[in-house]
């Protein structure tokens, strides 16, 4: 479980995060969504500690990062898996290595452990025989899935992907969003996903957290999100055409 | 302001370089890596513009003696001189600057850009350590790289005397042999030991503090090589006013 208290993030004198508070769920897919320049990438990094929030507080299980020494804090990561955006794969390694990755340097098993542990990873991503591809050689979509592996084959406890299915065709990114809530039950971690996807919302998102320039304007399930009348929610949700259109159909049948 | 500023993050990265070392087994797979990239992919380069310019210079010094009085061994002993003393630590670091410099800033910059070295650091990861510290150890055994240029300088130097019909082949030899003073060669290796320094940790700042995209990765390339050429150019006049004069 991850408790975000009161976090307030600028950049010179524009204020990004204003008062975020919030819980995400263990064993849960939390998803942080909201339009470009809302302030989610931004919260996604205070979470993982690439940014320092000016004030609040963000608890891991019962310890606040902010207490944390250096140590503690590099011990933190070592239970963090992350999916990057763009994947964030090595460029000079392959694809095992790449997998390898977190298991050669934090832990000391022989070399044919990790490489059993590699192909259980890959094989539970759906990838076999990529080993020695290099990620230039294979799709976004595989690279994600590689990004994923390597995210899950140290056993994280916490796992975060930003926006895991941009730039992929719908069935692929369903494909992703799939495995990521399969992975976040499976291995009962805590998984935060930024989107602002709302194929992902419907699919899997256990809890929904929307952003509003910088605050929290709404919190709840996707079950929740067709039912609020709140108008930053209807306003976001039914910005597209597809869902304008569910909305009407909604709303004809009462 | 903003060179003071540029001059503090430096010095802090090179602190953060030094602290919290990467996995032993791996830093070690990671500087043979670097040996690879760095210095044997450079000995190529460095021959062929060490061999032929050490021929120029001796062609060049050739054709300048015009008056009798001036003994053959001069063009030899002038070869040795120009060739240790300036152009093969000054002038091949230059050239390093533009080749390793700036695949240096160019692959930390990429790496920046497409958010791999986040990944490192979400990994919990010293990420300037696993970076810049193997380019640092690497780059030590860029004396070996000056050695060969001296050697190839010279030799260089004299196939054209020789073959050119500028010098009998004794005379360039005893040129070489003349006047030698082995402080000078302390003089060349300190300051190439300089310029690796730099040679290894200018272009990494460039390429790790870099914002932006593609396009910023060049521009930071092409920053890279110019601060890296005028840091050595500055730091050679320091370092022969206190050695040399």
């Amino acid at each position: 479980m991850i408790k975000v208290e009161d976090v307030h993030k600028s950049f010179g004198d524009e204020e990004i995060l204003k008062g975020i508070t919030t819980k995400f769920d263990k064993g849960k897919t939390n998803l942080i969504i909201g339009q470009s320049g809302s302030g989610k990438t931004v919260l996604l990094k205070c979470l993982i500690g690439l940014f320092k929030p000016e004030q609040g507080r963000i608890y891991y299980e019962e310890n606040a990062i902010q207490d944390m020494d250096d140590e503690q804090q590099r011990k933190l990561r070592e239970e963090i898996g992350m999916l990057f955006q763009g994947g964030a794969l090595f460029d000079s390694m392959n694809i095992e290595e790449n997998v390898m990755f977190p298991l050669r340097m934090f832990t000391k098993q022989k070399k044919s452990d990790m490489v059993a542990r590699v192909n259980e990873v890959l094989k539970r991503v759906n990838l076999e025989n990529v080993n020695k591809k290099f990620p230039a050689e294979i799709s976004g979509g595989m690279q994600k899935r590689v990004s994923i592996a390597r995210a899950i084959v140290n056993k994280p406890k916490f796992l975060f992907c930003d926006e895991p299915n941009s730039g992929l065709d719908p069935k692929t990114a369903t494909l992703i969003d799939t495995l990521i809530q399969e992975i976040t039950h499976e291995y009962d971690i805590t998984t935060v996903v930024v989107t602002h996807d709302m194929n992902s919302v419907m699919e899997i998102g256990e809890k929904v957290v929307l952003l509003k320039h910088g605050k929290l304007v709404w919190q709840g399930t996707n079950q929740e999100i067709f039912k609020t009348d709140n108008e930053d929610v209807t306003s976001f949700v039914y910005s597209s055409d597809l869902f304008k259109k569910i909305r009407e159909v909604q709303l004809k049948e009462g | 302001m903003k060179y003071l500023q540029d001059i503090g993050s430096y010095f802090l990265m090179l602190k953060k370089v030094f602290g919290s070392f990467t996995k032993r087994s791996v830093l070690k797979h990671l500087i043979f890596k670097e040996i690879d990239d760095l210095i044997i992919g450079s000995l190529g380069i460095v021959a062929f513009i060490s061999f032929f310019v050490g021929g120029v210079v001796a062609i060049q010094t050739a054709l300048n003696m015009d008056n009798p009085i001036i003994p053959e061994s001069l063009i030899g002993f002038a070869t040795r001189q120009s060739v240790i003393l300036e152009f093969a630590p000054t002038f091949i670091s230059i050239i390093m600057a533009g080749k390793v410099g700036s695949f240096i800033t160019s692959s930390i910059g990429s790496m920046r850009v497409t958010e791999q070295i986040d990944a490192l650091e979400v990994m919990g990861i010293n990420s300037l350590n696993y970076l810049v510290f193997p380019k640092i150890v690497a780059l030590m055994f860029y004396p070996f790289v000056i050695i060969l240029s001296m050697f190839l300088g010279i030799l260089g130097g004299w196939v054209a005397a020789v073959y050119g019909g500028f010098s009998s082949s004794a005379a360039f030899i005893e040129g070489v042999q003349q006047d030698f003073i082995p402080y000078q060669l302390f003089y060349a290796f300190f300051k190439t030991c300089v310029f690796a320094f730099i040679l290894a940790t200018v272009p990494s700042w460039q390429g790790f503090y870099m914002k932006g995209g593609a396009l910023e990765v060049g521009k930071a390339s092409t920053n890279s090589f110019v601060w890296t050429s005028v840091l050595i150019i500055a730091s050679n006049y320091i370092i022969t006013q206190l050695l040399l004069s």
